[in-house]
């Protein structure tokens, strides 16, 4: 086991136990700040598989803006502190049928693929090969999501104004 | 690299990557929060005509260890009504955002925690920790002058990444790079060469870059500003009206945790500036160390440029604290997002027709 695999289990254990805690607490607030390590878990894992750019843009789009537009939506709805969400258990039958298939598939999906294994090497950056990609062989679907992005940006500040 | 270095020396991977990340706590960050309390005491106390602390030691200069000293024997109160396990966790959250930060910055061009390629986007990246440490503290000490000044905070650091966000792209944009150590190297030599005088480009593209360049600055410099909460930004902390806003609660060594990840922030923001428009750790008329030919005399002289640099952004950072007044919430936002941003288009703009000449 090298220094790797030791940061490995701890972004992993991290990432677990946080979203663990994300759908058992009763406290909303508390839900949003572990959801918050659980993004930041999960880009330290997309770091491990060498994907940099990923880590950080999952580090600014999820924990710098998600996470914080939502501790707003929290604060800024009535009864700051006590938002009270159901944590009971109702439908117990169709919600284990669900759970059970759900995991039966994905445990197929992980057993019966043949897992690609790279060398353990330093990965190069992959920032300047995602560049040129975007802009020759993915053009149009980065300019279309871009326009996506402005239409709703616009919708967004029209609805505010009303 | 230090890296190679000490992996050299010890023989052990973990033990020099330990050692390379600890080194800008100890070596760094620790005696330069140190010497930054007592500066900042002392130049406000310079700038309104008194003396500033002078009992401890000659002129005061053993004043900060004193008040250390204090603040480590002092109870570590937990007030009854708080959120007891955020409450313990946000200080280290806000360390933890402000120290990473410094992974990416080149003291030197022999010591970079790392040398990744997105060494400028992994710093805006980590910034938002601070922030979710900042509101975490707020909202955990159930207090409202805590939760009032953390949403400032929130509000006020969303903002203000915008325009440092956009003169950031632009620069980029200019250089074609988002390493920080890439971006030191392409300003070598002379000080012409740095990016406040239009980089290394030559003739008539460099001089219509000179005053993008100094507007860019003074916005980034501005907006930077205000993401480390500093006055003329400081609502968030504003003492006379907030007590003294998210850190109210805390007390002994969480609050000194607060501080501490401050300035350090502080000295951050001032060396990204320093790395994007002054050249970073180069110094501005060659190395006394190459003309010697003596090699192992250029990381020091850079690491003391570095220094240099990032320690008068600091001083700035004072000296206008004690200068301007405070914003009031509703100015703040509209020189954001009046002012600021559409300067911020308008460069990214022309810097761009620029670099297609």
């Amino acid at each position: 086991m090298n220094v790797y695999d030791l940061i490995f289990y701890l972004f992993a254990a991290l990432t677990l136990l946080s979203a663990f805690f994300v759908v058992t607490t009763r406290n909303i607030v508390r839900a949003a700040f572990f959801l918050l390590f659980t993004f930041f878990g999960v880009a330290g894992i997309y770091v491990l598989l060498g994907a940099d750019f990923v880590a950080i843009v999952q580090l600014i789009v999820y924990v710098g803006g998600i996470l914080i537009l939502l501790i707003f939506g929290v604060m800024i709805t009535n009864k700051i502190t006590s938002v009270d969400i159901k944590a009971g258990t109702i439908q117990t039958l169709p919600a284990a049928i669900g759970v059970g298939l759900f995991t039966g598939i994905i445990g197929a999906v992980i057993l019966n693929t043949d897992w690609f294994i790279a060398n353990s090497e330093m990965p190069e950056s992959t920032l300047s090969t995602l560049g040129k990609m975007l802009l020759n062989e993915y053009v149009l679907v980065f300019e279309l999501l871009g326009i996506l992005l402005l239409v709703a940006l616009i919708g967004a500040a029209s609805m505010a104004r009303k | 690299m230090m890296y190679d270095w000490l992996y050299n020396l010890t023989g052990s991977e973990i033990l020099a990557m330990f050692i390379v990340s600890l080194l800008p706590l100890f070596v760094f960050i620790l005696p330069f929060a140190l010497a930054a309390v007592l500066a900042e005491r002392k130049v406000s106390a310079h700038m309104q005509d008194r003396l500033g602390p002078m009992r401890t030691g000659y002129h005061g200069i053993l004043q900060t260890i004193a008040d250390i000293i204090k603040l480590l024997q002092k109870e570590d109160l937990v007030p009854h009504a708080t959120d007891k396990a955020l409450f313990n966790f946000a200080p280290l959250l806000v360390f933890m955002g402000s120290y990473a930060a410094f992974a990416a910055i080149p003291f030197s061009g022999f010591f970079i925690g790392s040398k990744i390629d997105l060494g400028i986007i992994f710093i805006v990246g980590v910034t938002g920790l601070v922030v979710a440490g900042i509101l975490m503290a707020g909202w955990a000490s159930n207090n409202k002058y805590s939760l009032l000044g953390a949403m400032r905070a929130a509000a006020q650091i969303i903002s203000y990444e915008i325009p440092t966000l956009l003169i950031i792209l632009t620069v980029i944009m200019l250089t074609g790079t988002l390493s920080l150590y890439d971006l030191s190297e392409m300003q070598t030599a002379y000080f012409w060469n740095w990016l406040i005088l239009g980089g290394p480009a030559v003739g008539l593209q460099k001089i219509l870059l000179i005053p993008l360049m100094i507007l860019g600055f003074l916005i980034i410099y501005t907006s930077t500003l205000a993401e480390v909460n500093r006055t003329p930004f400081d609502i968030p902390e504003a003492e006379s009206e907030l007590v003294s806003g998210y850190h109210t609660e805390y007390s002994g060594m969480k609050f000194a945790m607060f501080f501490l990840a401050e300035y350090a922030n502080m000295f951050a923001v001032s060396a990204i500036v320093s790395v994007i428009f002054f050249g970073g750790y180069q110094s501005p008329f060659g190395y006394l160390g190459n003309t010697l030919g003596w090699t192992w005399l250029v990381p020091i002289e850079q690491f003391f440029w570095f220094t240099a640099k990032g320690l008068f952004g600091v001083f700035v950072q004072m000296w206008l604290r004690w200068t301007l007044p405070r914003f009031r919430v509703d100015q703040l936002m509209a020189f954001c997002w009046k002012y600021l941003i559409p300067f911020s288009f308008v460069i990214l703009l022309l810097v761009g027709l620029i670099t297609l000449m």
